[in-house]
Formats: structure tokens, C-alpha cells, sequence
């Protein structure tokens, strides 16, 4: 399981990192609104990347309590390990 | 510290466009003219951003029974109706609403964003799924958000991405609920509704239609796109607003599913606001009736669609994908598209402001809707004010303005 985590926050990573016009520093840490700029919109679009390429289905009301990439992380691979 | 501290950088924003004199979400009418002519600030303005889309709200039949039925049963129902009482005319209208696209059952709502509220917050019980398309209106996910049903939202306008949705839930109990738009109103493009019709059959899904800017504008007899696309089988409810087409305020659902009266006691956006006033409620029902009886408000509707599609395309303007009765032009910023819509109301043509997150993909839009009303002398009028405004901020090329026509 460990190398799934690693596996999902390379993806949600490099996601992000091609979806951001600019090149940001990015952690676990980082939180999502108030360090990248993403509106409501935008963060479910960049979720909706990440559902594709893990084949998952994240709920609006997950999404909503996710505040970092840490928080995000945790929520994807929670799903991804139920599913 | 303020209560209202959290909302700084947005008053920060608003307060901005307050002081530049030209903030588009603060428009007041000195008058109404017409359907297409307000006067703003002493001007006399062409009004290309509202919702009339068959141009009803002066009609004369429309106007005579608002009043009669004001003078008969008074200015409000003051009260909901499982509390305080129904009036025959609410019956009625929902009789004619159901008639309108054979349905066994209809509901009227007191707008049309309580309808979806209503609609989606009930149907969709707690162990139940919402499937939402990306780019659905607010009352869309605000009724999601007021249920307790799990909700996803797949990629806009993909039935691709609706059926893997659906498979990954193939295992799950509870019901699967699909929700789209007839037409959407940032970009007035329009659903694959057969594709998303087939893949809830696959799937045995149930499917919401908001038809609230397809109503009266598409379908054979303007019951929208699920009759337009020969769908309306698959569509088990369809929900629509008063406010576009039929020139009022209010909202509906119409289905032929048994047993779909029970939501009347189980709604709370139903149950717990007053209903609509007699003389809104007399005055859609003649709207309903005129819409019916006169399907050439709805072929000029696609005239002047199509007119002004075509004629901002032909200047340049990157827009939506298909001509509709809404018309929105990208613009590169927010700040390009207050700057277009300020330089415009200057000249006379009123139109809306949308940005993100209202719109798609962070895109800023210059908003434009048609109705039946205008003239092509107006639209003709339009397009050149485009084509002009377009020009002095450097967003088109010159080569292409049209003469300023004016406006008889």
C-alpha cells in the first residue's frame, strides 16, 4: 500500500503541475485555494483529471472538505482502496 | 474584525466597479420601455441581456389577465400551499403544464432555482446517487448540496464520462439520478441528449431535464430539447422556470412518474414558501397559452439567433459552439470584459458580465441573449456596436466593421 501512496501523490502532483499556467512549488502542505489560486470550479476540474486517470469517482461533499494536497491525497487514496 | 471580513477581496472587486461608475451587476432601469428598450441613466438603451426570449412581458392578453386575476384574488397568497391553502389558479396552471407536454403530473414552484432546489434535494434520498453535468447552474448544485445523496459531476456535455461514472457505481445500492441542461446559459450550447438518453438506459438511471432556456425556444412545439431530440421518454422529469420564455417568475416540474404528487408533502422548497401571487400565476398561464398558439415567436426567436451568431462571428468574436438564443463572447480577461460591457451600456446596448466561477473553464464572457422582440434593424445595431467597441479595445481587427446601422 505504501507504494500506492507514493503512487497517487506522484499523480496528484504531476496533474497539478500540468494543469497550473506557472511552475509553483508544491507539498503536501500546500493548500489548494489559498496557495494556488483555484476557485470552486477549478478545483473540480483538476479533481475530475486525477478521477480519470485513477479511475475513481471523488463525491462533491470529499472535495469540499479537502483543504490541502496532504488532504487530498488521503481522500483519493481512501477511495481508491474501497473501490 | 467584521462579520463580513471573508468576503474582502470580492468587496475589494465590487467596490471597484462601483467607483469606475460601471459595475455590471448593479444595473438599474430608470424604465422599461418594451421588451428590448429600458432607459438607463436618461439613455435610451437596447436591451440584448435579459431573458425574454419570446419578448411576452408587454404582451396585451398576458398584461389583462395578471390584472384581472390581481383584482379578483388579490396581490399575494400569503402563505405556502400545504399550509395555507391552494388557489384554483395554481391547479389550473399545473393542469396546463401538464397538458403542455402530456404528462400525468406537474408542480409549480415559487421560482425557478426553488424547483431545482425542490426537485433534486427530495428525489434524491440519502443512500441515493446525483450524477451533475460539470457546468450545471447553481440551482443545480445548491439542491444537491441541500439533499444528502452522494453527488458526482461528470465532464460537461460527455456521455463518455457519464457511463464511467455510472460503471464505477454499477455495485452500489441506491437509485442513479442524471441531471443536465437543455440549453446551458453561459455558452448556449446544447445537450447530447440522445447519447446521455442511451447510456441512462444502460445503466437504468433516472434523468432530470432542466429545460429552463429550452422551453419555448426548441422543440417542434417549444417543449424544449428532450422534444427536440426526440428524447422525452427518457426524460423522467423535466424542470423549467416562468422567468425566460414565459415572462414571469416561477418554476415547474412535469413527469409521468406514479406516485410523484407525494412531493408535495416532502419537498421543503415547496412546502415551506408562500406560493406565487394570483396575478404571476394568471399571467403565465396566458404566456403558456400564447406560446403555444403563436409558434412564429419561436421561429423569429431562431432568426435572431441566428442573426446575431452569425454577424459576431463574422467580426471575430471567439463563441459558443452553436448559435442559441444566449450569445456570449470570450473575452481575454475580466477586466476586457468590464471594460466591452462598459464602453457598450455608453453606447446604448445593454448586455451581461459572467466570470468564473460561474462560467466554464475560468473563462470571461460578454453575455449577450436575443429575444423574439428584436427587430433585425436592432440586432443589425448590435453587431455594428460590437464591431465598433471591438475595435477601439484592440479585440478584433478593423477590416471587419460593418456600417453603423441605426435603429428604426
Amino acid at each position: 500500500m505504501a507504494n500506492l501512496t507514493g503512487d497517487i501523490r506522484d499523480i496528484i502532483f504531476d496533474t497539478l503541475r500540468s494543469s497550473l499556467p506557472n511552475a509553483v512549488e508544491i507539498s503536501e502542505q500546500t493548500h489548494i485555494v489559498d496557495d494556488l489560486g483555484l476557485d470552486s470550479v477549478a478545483v473540480m476540474d483538476f479533481v475530475m483529471e486525477i478521477e480519470d486517470r485513477l479511475d475513481i469517482s471523488v463525491p462533491l461533499d470529499k472535495i469540499a472538505e479537502v483543504e490541502t494536497l496532504g488532504d487530498l491525497i488521503a481522500t483519493v487514496r481512501s477511495l481508491k482502496d474501497s473501490a | 474584525m467584521s462579520l463580513f471580513d471573508k468576503f474582502a477581496p470580492l468587496a475589494a472587486q465590487y467596490s471597484q466597479l462601483e467607483h469606475a461608475g460601471a459595475n455590471p451587476f448593479n444595473v438599474s432601469f430608470d424604465n422599461v420601455i418594451s421588451p428590448t428598450e429600458a432607459m438607463i441613466k436618461g439613455r435610451k438603451t437596447l436591451l440584448l441581456g435579459t431573458n425574454n426570449y419570446l419578448g411576452l412581458t408587454y404582451d396585451p392578453a398576458v398584461i389583462a389577465k395578471a390584472v384581472e386575476a390581481t383584482e379578483l384574488y388579490g396581490t399575494g397568497t400569503t402563505g405556502s400551499r400545504i399550509a395555507n391553502g391552494n388557489y384554483t389558479g395554481h391547479q389550473r396552471l399545473e393542469r396546463a403544464l401538464a397538458d403542455f407536454y402530456g404528462r400525468k403530473h406537474a408542480m409549480v414552484f415559487s421560482t425557478g432555482y426553488q424547483a431545482n432546489l425542490g426537485i433534486i434535494s427530495t428525489l434524491a434520498g440519502k443512500n441515493d446517487h446525483l450524477l451533475l453535468d460539470a457546468d450545471s447552474h447553481a440551482s443545480i448544485y445548491d439542491g444537491s448540496r441541500l439533499g444528502y445523496a452522494q453527488v458526482t459531476r461528470f465532464r460537461h456535455n460527455s456521455p463518455d464520462d457519464l457511463a464511467n461514472r455510472l460503471r464505477r457505481l454499477a455495485g452500489e445500492p441506491g437509485d442513479k439520478i442524471i441531471v443536465v441542461e437543455g440549453i446551458y446559459s453561459m455558452l448556449g450550447d446544447t445537450a447530447p441528449l440522445r447519447e446521455f438518453a442511451a447510456v441512462k438506459r444502460e445503466y437504468g438511471a433516472y434523468m432530470i431535464v432542466d429545460e429552463a432556456h429550452s422551453m419555448g425556444v426548441l422543440g417542434e412545439t417549444g417543449r424544449g430539447l428532450a422534444e427536440a431530440a426526440g428524447v422525452e421518454a427518457d426524460a423522467d422529469f423535466i424542470v423549467g422556470t416562468f422567468s425566460k420564455s414565459l415572462a414571469g417568475v416561477g418554476g415547474f416540474c412535469v413527469s409521468d412518474m406514479d406516485g410523484f404528487d407525494i412531493m408535495r408533502v416532502a419537498s421543503r422548497p415547496y412546502m415551506f414558501t408562500a406560493s406565487l401571487p394570483p396575478g404571476v400565476i394568471a399571467a403565465t398561464e396566458e404566456a403558456l397559452h400564447q406560446m403555444r398558439i403563436r409558434p412564429a415567436l419561436r421561429r423569429q426567436l431562431t432568426e435572431n439567433a441566428h442573426q446575431l451568431y452569425a454577424g459576431l462571428a463574422g467580426l471575430g468574436f471567439e463563441l459558443g459552439p452553436e448559435p442559441s438564443p444566449v450569445v456570449s463572447a470570450v473575452m481575454p480577461s475580466p477586466e476586457a470584459a468590464f471594460a466591452f460591457w462598459a464602453k457598450l451600456l455608453e453606447a446604448g446596448l445593454y448586455t451581461n458580465v459572467s466570470l468564473p466561477p460561474a462560467t466554464p473553464k475560468g473563462m470571461a464572457l460578454l453575455r449577450s441573449s436575443v429575444s423574439a422582440a428584436h427587430t433585425p434593424a436592432q440586432i443589425s445595431h448590435a453587431i455594428a456596436l460590437f464591431a465598433q467597441v471591438g475595435q477601439e479595445l484592440g479585440l478584433i481587427q478593423a477590416a471587419s466593421r460593418p456600417e453603423l446601422a441605426s435603429v428604426k
